[in-house]
């Protein structure tokens, strides 16, 4: 239990400020997560061929792919896409990216392909007659997508989302691989530091097991919340 | 673009897949029977068991992949009395230590699914059985568990690819799979999108194939 400790002697504060930033790193990664599927889920549900394919290329390949390898393109990629980029605009000096941003980036991406499966299924479940009504009513488009579709599709998407939810906070255990110190990345410097691997090891498992098991709680409650009245 | 780095690495990138299907096959294969087991200690209707079972899914799919592999690979040979078990002689080598990790990780995913494909068989097949005289190990073995396979087939289809992209965590344990030649050669070269559109590319080949034979499977069981 020294080990554990707060202060200098032990690691309970790194390792609580480890927890803090894998928690920051999760939300981000499903926030980044959220806009791709806005983005590649009409895509994929549009009529259109070419969007199809460019929507289904992305949920396949990020899918298909390990995420290990997703997030060494973005980790040994990332600055140099940037800098890339920069060069067009006249910006030629060394750009340095933060390996939160490259790592909540690449987790995002992943987190993205899932989100738009889900979002993507629960569209299509939703029945065509309310699509139709909206239509026949004259609502506005904008309108009967944020009134009527959306809270229809949120009820179903939800308990899907909460898979989502748990491989994205799983995930991000992979980008201690960057050097972003998170729980896993802290666990293993406390590990070599103090020649204890097993004791680290087991508690960034209790960590992660507590985050997992919290999480769930706060999920069914919004499933409740969003299921009222069915 | 490099062609001429994506053309020489095909061969190396080939030859660390041979790696890759080793680790996803020997650990899907150990798995299918720790999940077998779990499931059936589940469905018992003693509850010390049946917590246990649950537990052991319960920890291994609320925790991460790599940190099952760390405790196993740099955790247990910590403790001095496992280094003087016989045990030791699997457990010292990375590539075993991943496929234990492996198989435990993918077990636990298996055991949900064979346990749920076993509450939706109907009470009516084993009700049949029973009413023909035929004993309860036979109805279990001969038609319970093929029901159940088939009626699980999709969920473990998607299983297997979830196993074989976390096979590339092997290469965090210093084994050269796919992953880790791949990221061996972009950290010499870095030329990271050329390697990855190459090794991507084998990776979603093998997930392609995987889908068209559990498909195929699907088509062949059914009833």
């Amino acid at each position: 239990m020294e080990l554990l400790a707060f202060g200098k002697t032990g690691w309970g504060d790194e390792l609580f400020i480890a927890t803090l930033m894998t928690i920051a790193v999760s939300i981000t990664a499903m926030f980044i997560g959220f806009l791709f599927a806005l983005i590649f889920t009409p895509l994929k549900l549009s009529k259109n061929k070419f969007f199809n394919l460019i929507g289904n290329s992305y949920t396949t390949v990020i899918r298909g792919v390990p995420e290990l390898l997703v997030i060494y393109l973005f980790f040994f990629g990332g600055s140099g896409a940037v800098m890339y980029v920069a060069s067009i605009f006249g910006y030629n000096d060394y750009i340095e990216i933060n390996a939160f941003i490259t790592g909540s980036f690449a987790i995002g991406i992943i987190s993205g392909a899932y989100s738009t499966e889900v979002f993507r299924g629960a569209i299509q479940s939703i029945d065509k007659g309310q699509f139709e009504a909206s239509q026949v009513l004259g609502l506005k488009r904008f309108i009967y997508f944020f009134r009527v579709i959306m809270p229809q599709m949120l009820r179903l998407a939800i308990p899907n989302l909460s898979n989502v939810w748990q491989i994205t906070l799983k995930d991000t255990s992979l980008i201690s691989v960057t050097g972003l110190v998170e729980i896993m990345r802290q666990s293993y410097i406390a590990a070599g530091s103090t020649r204890d691997p097993l004791f680290f090891y087991s508690f960034a498992a209790v960590l992660y097991l507590l985050l997992t098991f919290l999480s769930m709680k706060l999920i069914n409650r919004l499933e409740i919340k969003y299921s009222r009245g069915f | 673009m490099d062609i001429n780095l994506m053309i020489t690495s095909i061969p190396k990138l080939l030859d660390a897949t041979i790696i890759t299907l080793k680790l996803l096959s020997l650990s899907l294969f150990f798995g299918l029977f720790i999940g077998l087991l779990f499931a059936i200690l589940r469905l018992s209707k003693n509850k010390i068991i049946n917590k246990f079972a649950y537990g052991y899914s319960y920890v291994f799919r609320g925790t991460p992949l790599l940190v099952q592999i760390f405790i196993i690979y740099f955790g247990l040979g910590q403790i001095e009395y496992f280094r003087s078990t016989f045990l030791w002689v699997v457990f010292k080598e990375p590539y075993w230590c991943a496929i234990i990790a492996f198989a435990l990780n993918t077990g636990a995913y298996t055991s949900e699914i064979l346990r749920s494909a076993f509450q939706t068989i109907k009470p009516g097949i084993v009700e049949a059985g029973k009413s023909l005289g035929i004993p309860n190990k036979i109805i279990f073995y001969k038609i319970q568990i093929p029901v159940a396979i088939r009626q699980s087939l999709p969920a473990y289809g998607n299983e297997i690819i979830l196993m074989m992209k976390g096979t590339s965590l092997a290469s965090t344990v210093t084994l050269m799979d796919l992953t880790g030649v791949a990221k061996y050669i972009i950290s010499t070269t870095f030329k990271p999108i050329e390697v990855f559109i190459v090794a991507g590319g084998i990776y979603l080949f093998m997930t392609f194939c995987i889908h068209n034979l559990i498909k195929f499977l699907e088509r062949k069981y059914s009833y």
